[in-house]
């Protein structure tokens, strides 16, 4: 079976279309950046510390006699919202200044349990803001450690073009996932930074992917210009990175929907950032490398000139 | 063409079934158990574990299984009913000595646990369980390293007749001496007393001051750590919990991990807990050097205690609680050999005098300051009983004055020895049993089902070549469950989503040959070239590929905490593996299922 008829043609990177490609891929960006800015990201208890708990009911919940429960027994602050079934409930309360996380997370127990209730306390986390803000640090430096090692290796295997072009396709899939979580206003736990740095990973795989077959295509269609030699690249591995594509969505998708509430912010990370990355491997990757010059010359070992060696002593 | 040399299919072949050995244990699910160990570590002998089977029999309670497993007991019942009669019944007989804890065990067959095979255990978000993050305060440390020095340096200078005053304030301790004559002296005492403090000239010429080196400071907070760490173990082991995981987390954080434990309430009291005791004379004139006032705790009355301390928590090996001769509640001490040396020069010089037993904890209190409440963590010092000195005694003696809980608390908390410096919680979070389950559930659910639709997938694209690629991933599961079991690596659910992304991973690597090889034959090769150029036209593609993710995971495991963790563990596992297979392993199956013949065409 195949998708595709033998070799396509499409036209991806003449000066026109990559017009097109850059104008979608910049407002993509200035709106993440907006949403980033104006609304900034909801960031779960992992990063901001406070008190969380999920509770399961036998039956569908009242969430708005818990809500009041809650505000009578002085937790005003505390957000109580269904999660992913009518019977489980999520329960959020944010850093209490100066006062003992144990104590008011017993507190908090003691009042939803009052009378005799039947609450299975499925999870109880209480994270201390100091170690909040350390994760939260902890994982941009992950993330700019990881690009700049990455940035070294395909140096080494490439070019510095090809690096600059493939750290640019990352930087505009990071930022339009961790925009898309802004803008919709998704928890930002620290699963999705997992997730974030999952699609640098899966974003690289095929941007490498597509340098490797141009490198080659470089020394097997000499006298072509660079971006037609590209394109032909591109469309050689179309194919690919479909099915690549396809196939890591679907796990992803089953991931999503069977895997439960909790993974769920991690799934359409990884979901939003494979096809980002798809994108940005043919278009920002390949653009930027092209916008730098990128042409055969720059992957053919300079030869060393024998009479150089032969004056050697 | 296309053929591996006989002892690579067979290298192949043995390190699938390696592969699918270690794998194996995971399949035979866990069942409840009792597990039981030495309160001081030692092995349970042979002789032990069948009295315990014997009991339980006359107690009319079915052992399925009892067997040693590194140092401890471990029974299996079939029924959690079973288990929990048959943990009352050892809890009454042994609980004295022993550690019992009630837990799941695998069920493992005879052979399989003879070869020390162990399945991999589940995270607590799998199982449930209580995960705490103890930061340790290393300022606390550090201060009773000094004050320490404070009173060797007074010691020492007293003992060689130079009259001094040694100060201690902030993390610099001022000595002083009376008769600059004995300065130069002076100094080279305390140099002798410890050659690595940094000593400088003080303001005047009859003082100096001595501060630790960084070295010292380091090596003392490494000392704290471990010691924190090892008294935890013990506090755990107290509590009876299986399989308890303590372990040091950067510079100053402990994690513990309890699995199956559901009240972190009792957890709470007894990790953080830092109460000791320490025992001092009674200074009866007063005016003794260093002597000072600790209040009496409840009607019992202050007194002026010496400065030396006779015996510390630190030095205590054993504790238990009972009552006194009169009934009151008591804690049975027993001192280590050093501390009982002491206790007996002690008691043999100061016969019928007084001597105090010092009950130190350490509280959180609410201080406000400039118009905000914090909490502050306050040293309290009070004096539970003085007794006189009725008659010589050293290694075992008993004290009094606590009410029947605190006294057991203290055992128990003596008895796993005392924290170098407090800990207090930053991180802690619970997971219920149900929400364990439906994890595993779902998890494992969304696994089956993305894995079938891209079995399917492949097969209906690919054909027999899909099927290989199937066989390859498939191997590649039992693979990375074969790793995680070998290195005793817990699966947690953001590894389980490590492993979903494998399989896409695995699967890029076999279209990136199949696609590879289409081409080929569409460019006119022979399908047996075709075979061969298009392993190895992709191989760099594939390498390059998987090893910029690398790149990624260890970036991950390197920088990451629990969750993340697991998901890097299984990603990189998960790497390495799916080159083997994808590569060498679907080559092996295309190599003996067409290599070496003609070929008119080939199914991919």
């Amino acid at each position: 079976m195949r998708f595709l008829k033998r070799t396509t043609t499409i036209d991806f990177l003449s000066p026109s279309r990559r017009r097109i490609a850059l104008s979608i891929s910049a407002i993509f960006i200035i709106v993440s950046l907006v949403s980033l800015g104006m609304r900034g990201l909801n960031f779960g208890i992992d990063f901001t510390g406070g008190i969380l708990l999920e509770l399961g009911y036998t039956e569908d919940a009242d969430v708005e006699g818990i809500r009041s429960e809650l505000f009578e027994a002085g937790f005003e602050d505390a957000q109580v919202q269904l999660f992913g079934a009518a019977n489980d409930v999520l329960v959020r309360l944010p850093p209490q200044e100066g006062t003992d996380q144990g104590a008011i997370r017993q507190q908090l127990q003691a009042t939803l349990t009052a009378g005799g209730k039947e609450v299975d306390l499925r999870r109880v986390e209480a994270v201390s803001p100091q170690v909040g803000s350390e994760l939260a640090e902890q994982g941009g430096l992950a993330m700019i450690i990881a690009l700049l090692l990455i940035f070294a290796y395909v140096m080494f295997r490439f070019q510095w073009k090809f690096a600059a072009g493939a750290v640019a396709a990352l930087v505009h899939d990071v930022i339009i996932t961790i925009g898309f979580f802004a803008f919709f206003g998704l928890p930002f736990d620290l699963t999705v930074v997992a997730a974030v740095l999952a699609v640098i990973g899966y974003s690289l795989n095929d941007t490498v992917v597509a340098f490797d077959r141009i490198r080659e295509n470089f020394f097997k269609l000499r006298g072509i210009a660079a971006e037609d030699s590209m394109n032909t690249s591109i469309n050689e591995m179309l194919a690919r990175t479909i099915i690549t594509g396809m196939t890591t969505l679907l796990v992803l998708v089953a991931l999503l929907v069977l895997g439960g509430e909790s993974i769920a912010p991690f799934s359409i990370a990884l979901i939003v950032g494979i096809i980002v990355g798809t994108y940005s491997s043919i278009y920002t990757a390949s653009a930027t490398a092209l916008l730098l010059g990128v042409n055969a010359q720059d992957l053919i070992e300079p030869v060393k000139d024998p009479e150089l060696i032969d004056d050697l002593p | 063409m296309n053929k591996y040399p006989a002892w690579l299919n067979v290298l192949v072949l043995v390190v699938l079934l390696t592969g699918i050995l270690f794998a194996l244990p995971n399949i035979y699910g866990s069942v409840p158990a009792i597990q039981l160990a030495d309160r001081l570590g030692e092995q349970i002998p042979e002789t032990q574990l069948r009295a315990f089977v014997t009991e339980l029999e006359s107690a009319d309670i079915e052992v399925e299984a009892a067997y040693l497993k590194d140092e401890r007991a471990v029974l299996r019942f079939a029924t959690a009913e079973e288990q929990a009669a048959a943990g009352e019944q050892l809890r009454n007989r042994y609980g004295r000595d022993l550690n019992i804890a009630l837990t799941l065990a695998p069920k493992l067959p005879a052979w399989v646990r003879s070869l020390g095979l162990n399945p991999m255990s589940l995270g607590l978000d799998l199982r449930g369980g209580v995960y705490v993050l103890l930061e340790v305060d290393m300022a606390s440390a550090i201060q009773k390293r000094l004050e320490s020095y404070e009173q060797d340096f007074n010691d020492r200078l007293r003992q060689a007749q130079i009259r001094n005053r040694v100060d201690l304030d902030g993390d610099v301790i001022t000595v002083r001496v009376a008769d600059n004559a004995d300065y130069e002296a002076a100094r080279n005492i305390v140099r002798d007393a410890d050659s690595e403090v940094l000593v400088d000239d003080g303001d005047d010429d009859t003082s100096f001051r001595v501060r630790m080196s960084e070295a010292q400071v380091r090596a003392r907070q490494d000392f704290a750590i471990e010691q924190n760490i090892t008294t935890l173990r013990n506090r755990v082991d107290e509590l009876g919990v299986a399989e308890p995981l303590v372990q040091r987390q950067g510079i100053d954080r402990i994690v513990v991990q309890l699995p199956g434990v559901q009240d972190p309430t009792e957890l709470d009291k007894i990790l953080t807990a830092t109460a000791t005791v320490e025992f001092r004379l009674v200074d009866q004139s007063g005016n003794a050097p260093g002597s000072r006032r600790y209040p009496g705790r409840g009607q019992e009355p202050a007194q002026i205690l010496k400065r030396e301390v006779i015996a510390s928590g630190d030095e205590i090996v054993n504790a238990s609680a009972g009552f006194s001769s009169e009934g009151q509640p008591a804690v049975n001490i027993t001192l280590d050999a050093a501390g009982g040396e002491r206790m007996l020069a002690t008691t043999r010089d100061n016969l019928n005098k007084p001597m105090s037993t010092v009950f130190i904890e350490w509280r959180e209190e609410e201080v406000t300051r400039g118009g905000r409440t914090e909490t502050r963590r306050v040293k309290s010092e009070e004096i539970i009983n003085t007794a006189t000195i009725r008659g010589v005694f050293k290694n075992n003696f008993q004290i009094t004055g606590l009410n029947p809980i605190e006294a057991s608390d203290l055992a128990k908390l003596l008895r796993a020895g005392a924290l170098a410096a407090p800990v207090y919680k930053v991180d802690d979070r619970t997971i219920g049993p149900t929400l364990g389950q439906d994890n595993i559930d779902r998890g494992f659910r969304a696994i089956q089902i993305g894995f079938l639709a891209v079995i399917v997938f492949m097969i209906v694209y690919y054909r027999v070549f899909g099927l290989i690629a199937n066989v390859a991933l498939f191997s590649n599961l039992v693979f990375i469950v074969a790793v995680l079991s070998l290195l005793g690596a817990s699966l947690t659910l953001p590894g389980i989503a490590g492993i979903v992304l494998t399989v896409g991973m695995a699967v890029d690597a076999n279209v990136l040959i199949f696609e590879r090889i289409r081409e080929e034959i569409a460019a006119g090769t022979s399908p047996q070239q075709a075979i061969h150029s298009g392993y190895d036209k992709a191989l760099s593609s594939i390498a390059d590929a998987n090893i910029t993710t690398l790149i990624a995971a260890i970036v991950l495991l390197g920088f990451g905490t629990g969750p993340i963790k697991g998901f890097a563990i299984t990603l990189m596992i998960g790497i390495l593996t799916s080159m083997f297979t994808a590569i060498i392993g679907t080559r092996t199956i295309v190599n003996l299922a067409y290599g070496g013949r003609k070929l008119q065409s080939i199914p991919v």
